[in-house]
């Protein structure tokens, strides 16, 4: 009896808070893990405009596998993905750093940097699709100030037009960046800083081996929500090209949509959209395990 | 399963009100018409409803079909039908037909002899599945139209073209006075659209149903379809320096001179209208792209979702009655710009262009238009890749209809 209620079992301790939290357990499971697997399911079956069960083993993934337009689609966000994660965690860096020299006004460049971020992806593509135009845009501005033969146009042009959205996306999601890097900068303890001074270390190498993987509980932050935006990339590439010229800036995201509501082929677009999830679940895992498994062995 | 419990409850509440009276009833009809001229149009069916002592709630929904259609669908299975919703007719509603959803408008039929007033009688069996019908056509709307700028080819010199042919021929010309041959816009609907217009003027009837309907693929391969698909590359060549999107600006840029012709639909004729343009004079107009005089009958329908509500079971027979009223199809037909759904009508102030439709409709040249023939779901893979092959001159002739043909092998 005594020690029963000294040591309460593992289920009743913080008995209020787990009971608190249940509802958000079951959104999560029931919608979210539910969801998933409803959609998995169905992706065997060839449901068009209303889930239906009848079972076509892997014929949504061969078709999908065949399309043209989602091979297109998987190429870019790869292209996509990877630059913006290099060129976002490299300037959003830089910039912090450059923040962090105690600069006067600070506060004016750091919401100058962030601004951006408080646009949704749709008025960014809207205001980047008139800076790419040609006739309006960049390009309009350096041929009237005289170099009449200067030409940008990444829109309009299907082996760049990836890069004219990966433009955007960086202007946008810089800011953040920025702003997280600088709160793990000012999160170094000055004496290290002191420290390394004293040795007579070079503020470079100061960054690079000492700083930087310091701030490697930031970087991981920083990098699921980067990686999460990638994934997610549709309605910046709506606003701006819909997939234009032809089928060349096409991203997955975009593919689910149209398949599912367009095209009237839930199957397809549900095939589409498990294997994003699959490629999510890819990249997710293995790092997860590193970081969260490998610290309670240690 | 589960749809066939609610069809029964239904069909149980339908035949429970059928010997309702009509009185005073509101009815949220949905539809996409947002533009100018097709707001006005939508007004007149308002006004014509509400003479019945009923009452249109209007349920228009900005963006194109293709973003309206996926809110109505997930309204109509959602279980909040509204009164009524636009489709085109065809295959779009096919499956919500199949699971129960949409009401059954057989007896009216009947009793109102829609199959002898209804013209062509393609439009009313594109509304009928399993013998049975499930929608009310209101208006035709035809794709097969290139629109010319008399003044652009007059600035290059050459005469204005009578068919494709010459057109194709006069490119060069027009381009050395810096004219875009050919305006087209850049989504996906606009480059597939174009194309199936240039295979049925140019292959003609039977090629365009042999491959559409009978979705050969052996035909869709061979040496007859390598013509429309060489006729396909002349035409992206032409089109390669129109740097728009939407369809009007595309029309904008013929209207302007700055662009030779366009291949669009009748709907073109609103924008030409608006902008003060006389047919014959400032721009002209080839059916069929001058080769094949021919229209197809897409259009615009109404489908009726099943109600619970006895009240609005009648007055969806009331809406049903007055769409296909006379008066209703002159007014709605003339501010939209297209053609009514019966021939009996008078249409007068129709202009040279509407009269040449009404003319080759009257004659009987009519197809059956893809939205009828194919399922989204193809129509989807084709649009994807006429939109590629039209933007990526890499893409060959041999290529793009190798792949045709084997959409067309797996299309329903």
């Amino acid at each position: 009896m005594s020690s029963a209620g000294k040591r309460p079992s593992q289920l009743t301790r913080n008995l209020s808070a787990k009971i608190a939290s249940i509802p958000m357990m079951l959104t999560a499971l029931v919608i979210f893990v539910g969801g998933t697997a409803w959609t998995v399911f169905y992706s065997f079956t060839n449901s068009r405009l209303l889930p239906r069960l009848n079972f076509v083993g892997f014929n949504q993934y061969e078709r999908l596998w065949a399309a043209p337009r989602w091979n297109v689609a998987v190429e870019n966000l790869a292209i996509y993905g990877v630059l913006m994660l290099i060129f976002s965690l490299l300037i959003g860096f830089v910039l912090a750093a450059l923040m962090d020299q105690k600069i006067r006004f600070e506060d004016t460049f750091r919401t100058i940097f962030l601004y951006p971020f408080a646009l949704s992806f749709i008025v960014t593509g809207l205001v980047w699709q008139w800076l790419l135009n040609p006739d309006f845009g960049v390009q309009a501005v350096v041929r009237s100030l005289g170099w009449t033969s200067f030409t940008f146009d990444p829109l309009y042009d299907q082996r760049i037009v990836i890069y004219g959205i990966l433009i955007a996306a960086l202007w946008q999601g810089t800011g953040l960046v920025m702003c997280l890097m600088l709160a793990g900068l000012r999160g170094i303890d000055e004496d290290i800083w002191k420290a390394a001074r004293v040795d007579g270390i070079p503020t470079w190498r100061t960054y690079v081996q000492i700083i930087i993987p310091m701030m490697r509980p930031v970087f991981i932050t920083t990098l699921v929500i980067i990686a999460a935006s990638i994934v997610k990339v549709y309605d910046l590439v709506v606003a701006q090209t819909s997939g234009g010229p032809g089928i060349s800036s096409e991203v997955p995201a975009k593919y689910v949509y149209d398949y599912m509501f367009h095209a009237q082929n839930l199957g397809q677009g549900f095939a589409a959209s498990t294997m994003m999830l699959l490629s999510v679940i890819i990249i997710v895992i293995p790092w997860a395990y590193l970081e969260f498994g490998g610290r309670k062995h240690a | 399963m589960r749809y066939r419990i609610l069809v029964a409850a239904f069909a149980a509440a339908t035949t429970c009100g059928y010997a309702g009276v009509a009185s005073a009833t509101d009815l949220e009809v949905t539809h996409w018409w947002t533009s100018g001229g097709e707001a006005a149009a939508v007004k007149e069916l308002a006004k014509a409803f509400d003479a019945t002592g009923n009452k249109w709630v209007d349920g228009a929904i900005a963006g194109s079909g293709g973003t309206a259609r996926p809110i109505m669908i997930s309204r109509i299975t959602g279980g909040d039908p509204m009164g009524a919703t636009q489709f085109n007719h065809g295959r779009q509603a096919e499956e919500l037909v199949q699971a129960g959803l949409m009401r059954d408008f057989t007896d009216l039929a009947a009793k109102e002899k829609w199959t002898e007033i209804v013209r062509p009688k393609s439009l009313l069996d594109s509304c009928t599945i399993d013998g049975k019908i499930y929608c009310v056509p209101v208006n035709i709307h035809s794709w097969q139209w290139l629109w010319l700028s008399n003044k652009a080819f007059e600035t290059a010199g050459v005469p204005v073209p009578k068919n494709w042919d010459e057109f194709v021929a006069a490119a060069p010309k027009l381009e050395e006075k810096g004219i875009i041959p050919l305006a087209l816009g850049g989504q996906a609907w606009q480059s597939s659209g174009a194309f199936d217009v240039m295979l049925a003027a140019l292959g003609g009837k039977d090629l365009f149903l042999k491959v559409y309907q009978d979705k050969d693929a052996e035909v869709a391969a061979g040496p007859e379809m390598a013509k429309i698909f060489k006729a396909a590359d002349d035409a992206r060549k032409m089109a390669k320096n129109s740097n728009v999107q939407d369809w009007n600006q595309a029309t904008n840029l013929v209207i302007t001179d700055k662009a030779g012709g366009q291949i669009m639909g009748d709907w073109a004729q609103g924008e030409f209208q608006i902008a003060g343009k006389v047919a014959g004079k400032d721009y002209t107009c080839l059916p069929g792209l001058g080769v094949t005089e021919m229209i197809a009958t897409g259009g615009d329908a109404f489908y009726f979702p099943v109600q619970k509500d006895a009240a609005k079971t009648a007055a969806q027979e009331v809406l049903a009655t007055t769409l296909l009223d006379p008066k209703t199809q002159v007014a709605f037909n003339l501010k939209k710009g297209s053609l009514p759904v019966r021939g009996d009508v008078d249409l007068n102030a129709a202009n040279d262009c509407m009269k040449k439709g009404l003319d080759i409709l009257a004659k009987g040249n009519v197809i059956p238009w893809t939205d009828q023939l194919l399922s989204q779901d193809s129509q989807k893979q084709k649009e994807d890749l006429m939109s590629e092959f039209f933007s990526n001159p890499n893409l060959s002739v041999e290529d793009a209809q190798k792949r045709f043909a084997e959409i067309i092998a797996s299309a329903d």
